[in-house]
This record gives structure tokens, C-alpha cells and sequence, in this order.
């Protein structure tokens, strides 16, 4: 009796050791880590690689990119156009929410009324629309102003949300992050997609599990993502090193040969398609920060090719990115349809004397002062590399006041309002990644072109660099179907850009990431991170 | 002539005092006032001896960055001895003009703490009753929070009220006043101690039967007397106040990097100390425990000197 009970004891006790053992061995907990945090959960707050990455773990869209970033599938299972000005999208069916309702053609009408809607950041990608129609639960058709060959591969960026869900929660409009509102969707999210939310707490952590009727085959095999924003450099470098963390998105370039010499530890490189770049006011009739009073410095080119040659980016790339950037002269990089190699060259650094003198012409003989907008967490180094450019400048007597913010702050004060008004800056640094289209067209329509309410261009143009024959040039090529044609427009389009000097380039990035050695990821070129690859072995 | 004579009468008392005898007495102490003095000196004539201006960004070369120190390295530059950070800038003379700033910081923080703690004292012990249960309670609250936290608080809040770039403009005032809001508790309450004790004393008394007002009482009468007590707390505080100023620099929530002291050039440097360049960080951090060790020593000593009591 005595023996039967210990024995029975003991059998239990093996089982329970056996069981925890084997949800052990299931659990696949993936902790990675960035420097900053997602700036919201809705997917239409900011048209940022991160956010819209992170967003389409949670939210599918109708179409999206494969490992090659190719269209594939994904809501929609065939797109195309039934006449030039027509698309047409017949989705998946049997689709389900993660709450259950089912997926249908009333919400991607929702969806992308939204996303072009007040408040939405995605507006930029509907300047072609018209109208969008349901014509049955199942087929949806847009028409367009007029051709746009582009359409699909515009929108393989724009998630698809919950009509109900985001009426029932109030929250039919994007908040506007660049008026700081926020909304439900701000903190909660609820798509079709691979992921559901199950926690976030803005700054700290953000929790996701799988989605159990995901409507495609899982290709992760995680069953639990946890993120964490990470600022100090040497905090996150540390954390990879002891395990305490899966992966790091974007390692500093300072580090990456530590962790190349570490057993445990994977780096994974990759050219980045992102341009860096520094943009000036150039709309406004007096600076909002300088002690130019009644006139814009900004306004006068050559003011701008003083600062434009005064910036040593090879410098840069030697000690502050330690080799790890592209220096560059144009707004796009190599990969990206539409980059003009021959095009691609720096004009000569000017010594300070002759930088001062070209200032003295413009009628600034002692410089002047400005302040500059940067962001400290959002691209490699971007605050070392602006407090680089303050020393170079300050070599040619302009003092430049420097406000190095973390990215949410800082997009907040930039960029155009929703009604296109201009950014609250007037020197600041942006990064440039055609994601939507990997085509030049996306650079000129929203960097480039003169901002207006009315044609929906220039939403990024944050300085109001404005040049009526770029503009001409720049719509014309986005109906241009003869590639020869196209292509000598683009050349004269980017030509005219360079010589006005609108910005001034800086370099591509590199991408580098890095992960434990059990861990298998795919690194897309334009720096997203997509969870559904991720294996954990 | 005649006050000729009151110098050397004055130096003769100090040179026979017990503090100068016990001074001279302890080789640790003339090393440690040696360090400080030191220090404080290079400190405040950075501007003459620093060799360069590392916060003029005029001054500044990106190519001259990341250079190592240069008895350590071959690529050393004798212009940058010990080495540069990645902008360029000279180490030395960061550490130089950095260690001028967490001084001024320190004295800065530790003055406005004794102020007010003797403030709060003196009202504490002489008038008693409410006004000194609301002091001490108050006093009590406080001290159940680390100094650190009390002064996280404060500057937390303060960047809530204001924009980051007003923040950076007015950041040496903030911290000052988040240190000296965070350390007044031990001098108020040591003040409220001998003041207690000195007001039932006799010449108090007095004072107060031939028709003193209270307030003059207190500052001519009763402070002279609790002075030793509280000059001895301000020298040990020193070297906290330092540390702490440090503490929250490196953190991220102190002075901005624009205007770096000490705590500030450690965070720049630890950020790459994993990538192997140490001295960003390591020389600074030399110098501030110097600094902090050589102060601790000198409060040591004159603690002991004015209350033999206590060894």
C-alpha cells in the first residue's frame, strides 16, 4: 500500500516534470529590441518604415510583399485593372477578424476611406482616387483620376482595419499625431492578421501573440513577441550579448564588430534603400527659428549650396558611421528604379573661406543663427551626425542651435499638418525610403513636388521646396508608360533638383541587425521586419 | 600697520589652533587638500589652460575624431593626449571645463540645500510646536525617499512643464535646484538639534529678557553656535552632491551634452565602451572619483577636527 502510493507519487511527479518540460520546449518566446518605441498601434498614425512594419504584424493589407519584396496575395487574391482608370480587388473569402466577425468588402471601403481620411499620414497614396466602390461583399473597385499603373503597389502598405471595430470603439478616424491627439486604435489594435495585440504600454513594452485563425499557414513558430524600446546603445548591446534579448533592430555602428566576435550572436547586413537627408525651410517669408529677420536665408540658393558643399559627408561615414554608410548626391538610392547613377556625384567641398565668401555675396556676411530639428532614435546615429553638421557649419559662421528629440516628438514638429500647412522647423533631418512603390515617382510626389491641400502632393516636403518644372516633369512621369520617355523625364526632373539644391543628401545607411544564433529572420532592403518569418529553434 | 598686526595676531591663533595641528598631522589630509585644490584650480582656469575650446563647434574637426590617448597608442596625436571622442573632441580639456561644471553644480546645490535646511531649522527648534511637527514631518517624508528619487522627481517634472529646448537653456538651474531640494532634510534637522539646545542656554536668555526680537536672536545669537555642525555636513555633501549630479547626468535627465559635466562625458563614452573605445569614458570617470574621494577625505577630517567627540 505504502510502496503503491510512493510509486503512484513518484509516476505523478514524473508527469508533471514531463509536462512542464514539454510546454517548455513549445514555448517560443521572441524578445527583440530598438532604440525607440512604435510611435502608435494605428496603422494610418504616420507613414513611417517602423510603424507600418510593426502594424503589419497585427493588420493584413490587400496586397503585400513577399521575402523579394514582390507582390503576393495576401487579403486580396487577385487585383488588377478592368480598363485604364479602373482596379479591381476580389478578396480572400472566409476571413476572419481576430474578434471573430467576418472579413468583407464594407471594411476595406472603411479601410481606405480612412487611410485618406483626417487625421490618416497615408493620405500621400491616394492622390490618384477617385472613387471607391463595393460592388459585393467580395470585389471591390477603385476608380482613378486618371491612369495609375502603381495603384497596387501603393497599397501594399495599407492595412485593412475593422468597420465595426473601429466604430464601436470610436475611433473611425486616425488620431493626428501631429496635432499629439490620440484615440482608441492609439493602443489598441485588432486586424486579420499573423499577430494580436495583448498588451501595450507606450515606452515600456508590447506584447503579441498569435493569431489562432490566422487565414494563412504560419511559417513563424513563435507563440509569443515581446518588444521592448531600448535607448541606450550599450544597454541593448549588452542585453544581445547575454541572451536577454532575441534580436536588436539596427546595432550602432560602433558595435557591430564587438558583436561579430561574439559566439552567440549573428550580424546581418544589408545596403539600406532609405536616403538620409537634411531639408531646409523654404516657404515661409522669415525663418521660425533664426535671427534672420524679414527673410528666409533658406530662400536663397546659394546659401544653400554654401551649407550643401560646407558638409563633409565622407568624414561622416569614417567616424561617426565608422564605414558603415553610402554617401550620396540624390534623393533615391541604387535598387530603386529611377536612380541615375551618372547624376549620382558630390559637388566639391568648399574650404571656409570660400564657403563664407558665398554667404557674404548672399548678403551674410557674418553668417547667422538657426535652429535644427533631429531625431536621436529613429536612424543610425542621427543625432551625432547633426551635431557633426553643427561643427561643420559653425566652421562657416552659421550657429546652429540644435534639438535632438526622441522620434515621436520630433516627426510631431516637422512634418506638414494634415492640411499641409508647413513643419514647425527650419533645418531639420529626415530619412526617405520609396517603400510604397520602389519606384523615383514616390520620392518626387511626396518629397519633392510643391506641397498643396489640392493635389495632395508634397505631404513630405516638410521645407516647401517648390520648382514648377519639377513638378510638370514629375507628373508627367507618373502616367509615362514609354520607359525611354520616362526615363529622360526623370533625368531632367532630378537634374533640376540637384542644381537648386532642395536638399542636401547625406548618405544610405547600412542596415544591421543583429540576433542570437537560434533565431532565423528575413532582412528586407527597405528595413522592415516582418514577424512572420521569424523561426526560433 | 595696525592691521598688519591683526593679520599676523590672526595667523598666529590659526597656526596654534587644534584644526591646524591636526591637519598638519595627517599626511592623508594634506594629500587629499593637495588633490582638491588641485582639481578646483585646473577646473576654474580651464578657459587659460584647457588647450582646446571642445564646445565651440567652430573649433571642432570630425577627422581629428576617435583619436587614442597617446602614450597608450601610436596613432595618438600629442595635440589631443588623452585622445578624442567621436566628434573630435579633445578629452582633456572636455574633462577640464566638464569638471569646472559638476563643481559649480556641486557648491551651487549644496548652498541652496543649506539655506534652506538652516532656514527651516533655525524656524524648526526656536519656535517649536506646529511649525516644527509640519518641518520635521515633512522632513521625515522625505527622508524615506532616496535623495536620487527626489531629484528625478523634480526634474521629471520640470520637463513636463517645459519644452526640451527651454529644458537644455535653463538645465544647470533645474539640477541645482533638484539636488538642493533633495539634501536639505540633514542640515535642518541637525540645525533644529543645536538649536534646541542652544536656545535654553543662558545668553539666550538673556538676549531675550533685555527685549531681542526672535529673528535676531536667532541670526546673531543662536546660528554662530550650529555653524561647525553644518559646515561639516556641507563638505561631506559636496562629494555627494558631485556624485549625484553625475549620477543623473549619466542617466540621461541632467545637464544636456551640449554643456557636459563629468556624469554627462561618462553616458557619451559608455555608449561605445563596448566598441573598444574606453578612454572616452574612463578618463572622466577617473577624475570624478578623484575628485568625490579627495572632498569625502577633507569632510572626514574636519568633522573629526571640530568634534573630537566622535572618534
Amino acid at each position: 500500500m505504502t510502496f503503491k502510493m510512493r510509486h503512484s507519487l513518484a509516476l505523478s511527479a514524473l508527469v508533471c516534470v514531463g509536462l512542464s518540460l514539454a510546454t517548455a520546449a513549445d514555448a517560443k518566446t521572441f524578445k527583440w529590441a530598438n532604440s525607440g518605441d512604435v510611435s502608435s498601434m494605428d496603422p494610418y498614425a504616420r507613414n513611417e518604415t517602423f510603424l507600418l512594419t510593426f502594424t503589419s504584424n497585427i493588420y493584413d493589407p490587400l496586397v503585400r510583399r513577399d521575402k523579394d519584396l514582390k507582390l503576393e496575395p495576401a487579403l486580396a487574391v487577385k487585383w488588377g485593372q478592368t480598363d485604364p482608370t479602373t482596379w479591381f480587388f476580389d478578396l480572400r473569402q472566409g476571413v476572419k477578424f481576430s474578434d471573430g466577425t467576418p472579413f468583407t468588402a464594407a471594411d476595406v471601403v472603411f479601410s481606405l476611406n480612412r487611410a485618406n481620411g483626417p487625421g490618416s499620414n497615408l493620405g500621400g497614396n491616394f492622390v490618384s482616387v477617385k472613387e471607391i466602390k463595393k460592388i459585393n461583399d467580395h470585389r471591390v473597385e477603385v476608380i482613378t483620376k486618371y491612369p495609375d499603373p502603381l495603384l497596387a503597389d501603393k497599397w501594399a502598405a495599407i492595412a485593412m482595419m475593422s468597420k465595426a471595430w473601429a466604430e464601436k470603439n470610436n475611433a473611425v478616424n486616425s488620431a493626428d499625431m501631429t496635432k499629439n491627439e490620440e484615440n482608441f486604435a492609439t493602443r489598441n489594435a485588432m486586424g486579420t492578421g499573423a499577430f494580436m495585440l495583448k498588451e501595450r504600454r507606450a515606452g515600456e513594452r508590447t506584447v503579441l501573440v498569435p493569431n489562432p485563425g490566422w487565414w494563412d499557414k504560419a511559417q513563424h513558430n513563435l507563440t509569443e513577441v515581446i518588444f521592448t524600446p531600448v535607448a541606450n546603445p550599450a544597454t541593448r548591446v549588452a542585453a544581445i550579448k547575454a541572451g536577454d534579448i532575441d534580436m536588436m533592430y539596427e546595432v550602432p555602428p560602433a558595435d557591430t564588430e564587438s558583436l561579430k566576435r561574439e559566439a552567440n550572436v549573428q550580424v546581418i547586413e544589408g545596403p539600406e534603400t532609405r536616403v538620409v537627408f537634411l531639408g531646409f525651410d523654404q516657404e515661409r517669408p522669415e525663418l521660425l527659428e533664426s535671427n534672420v529677420k524679414g527673410k528666409n536665408p533658406f530662400k536663397d540658393k546659394k546659401v544653400r549650396e554654401a551649407i550643401h558643399r560646407s558638409i563633409d559627408v565622407d568624414a561622416i561615414k569614417r567616424t561617426v558611421m565608422r564605414g558603415q554608410s553610402f554617401p550620396t548626391n540624390l534623393m533615391v538610392a541604387p535598387g530603386i528604379n529611377g536612380y541615375t547613377k551618372d547624376l549620382d556625384k558630390r559637388p566639391a567641398l568648399l574650404k571656409p573661406e570660400e564657403a563664407k565668401k558665398m554667404l557674404a555675396d548672399a548678403g551674410y556676411p557674418n553668417g547667422f543663427e538657426v535652429g535644427m530639428d533631429c531625431p536621436n532614435d529613429r536612424y543610425v546615429n542621427d543625432e551625432k551626425i547633426c551635431q557633426a553638421v553643427v561643427a561643420m557649419l559653425a566652421r562657416i559662421g552659421i550657429k546652429v542651435n540644435l534639438l535632438a528629440q526622441t522620434r515621436s516628438k520630433y516627426f510631431a514638429k516637422i512634418l506638414r499638418k494634415g492640411d499641409y500647412k508647413p513643419g514647425d522647423t527650419s533645418f531639420y533631418m529626415l530619412g526617405w525610403s520609396p517603400a510604397a512603390t520602389y519606384d523615383v515617382h514616390n520620392v518626387f510626389e511626396q518629397l519633392i513636388q510643391t506641397p498643396s491641400a489640392q493635389t495632395k502632393k508634397g505631404l513630405f516636403n516638410a521645407g516647401g521646396y517648390s520648382n514648377p518644372a519639377v513638378d510638370k516633369l514629375a507628373d508627367a512621369m507618373e502616367q509615362e508608360t514609354d520607359k525611354a520617355k520616362r526615363d529622360a523625364m526623370i533625368k531632367d526632373a532630378t537634374k533640376l533638383y540637384v542644381d537648386d539644391f532642395a536638399y542636401i543628401p547625406l548618405h544610405q545607411q547600412a542596415v544591421v541587425w543583429a540576433a542570437r544564433k537560434n533565431i532565423e529572420l528575413v532582412q528586407l532592403a527597405d528595413n522592415s521586419f516582418p514577424l512572420r518569418f521569424v523561426q526560433v529553434k | 600697520m595696525a592691521t598688519g598686526a591683526a593679520f599676523s595676531g590672526w595667523l598666529h591663533r590659526a597656526a596654534d589652533s587644534d584644526i591646524w595641528w591636526s591637519f598638519k598631522s595627517s599626511p592623508m589630509t594634506i594629500a587629499a587638500a593637495t588633490a582638491t585644490f588641485l582639481i578646483v584650480a585646473v577646473a576654474f582656469l580651464s578657459p587659460v589652460l584647457a588647450p582646446h575650446t571642445p564646445f565651440d563647434p567652430a573649433t571642432l574637426n570630425l577627422s581629428d575624431g576617435l583619436k587614442p590617448p597617446v602614450l597608450l597608442s601610436a596613432d595618438g596625436d600629442w595635440r589631443f593626449p588623452l585622445g578624442t571622442d567621436d566628434q573630435g573632441r579633445d578629452i582633456l580639456s572636455s574633462i577640464m571645463y566638464g569638471t569646472r561644471l559638476s563643481l559649480l553644480v556641486g557648491l551651487a546645490s549644496v548652498v541652496v540645500a543649506m539655506a534652506l535646511g538652516i532656514v527651516l531649522g533655525l524656524l524648526s527648534g526656536y519656535l517649536g510646536g506646529t511649525v516644527d511637527a509640519v518641518i520635521m514631518r515633512v522632513a521625515d517624508v522625505q527622508l524615506t525617499f532616496p535623495a536620487i528619487l527626489v531629484a528625478l522627481l523634480i526634474d521629471g517634472v520640470v520637463r513636463g512643464l517645459i519644452s526640451v529646448k527651454r529644458h537644455d537653456e535653463i538645465a544647470v538651474f533645474v539640477i541645482v535646484g533638484a539636488i538642493g531640494l533633495s539634501f536639505w532634510v540633514q542640515y535642518a534637522r541637525t540645525v533644529r538639534g543645536s538649536v534646541m539646545v542652544e536656545k535654553n542656554k543662558e545668553y539666550v536668555q538673556a538676549a531675550r529678557v533685555i527685549g531681542l526680537s526672535p529673528l535676531l536672536i536667532m541670526v546673531r545669537h543662536v546660528l554662530p553656535n550650529v555653524t561647525g555642525p553644518v559646515l561639516v555636513i556641507a563638505t561631506i555633501n559636496l562629494g555627494l552632491a558631485i556624485i549625484t549630479e553625475a549620477t543623473l547626468s549619466f542617466l540621461g535627465v541632467g545637464l544636456p551634452s551640449t554643456q557636459p559635466s563629468l556624469g554627462t562625458l561618462i553616458r557619451l563614452g559608455n555608449e561605445v565602451l563596448q566598441s573598444g573605445d574606453w578612454w572616452i569614458t574612463v578618463f572622466p570617470g577617473a577624475t570624478l572619483a578623484a575628485l568625490v574621494l579627495a572632498v569625502n577625505l577633507l569632510g572626514d577630517w574636519l568633522r573629526d577636527a571640530l568634534n573630537p567627540k566622535l572618534r
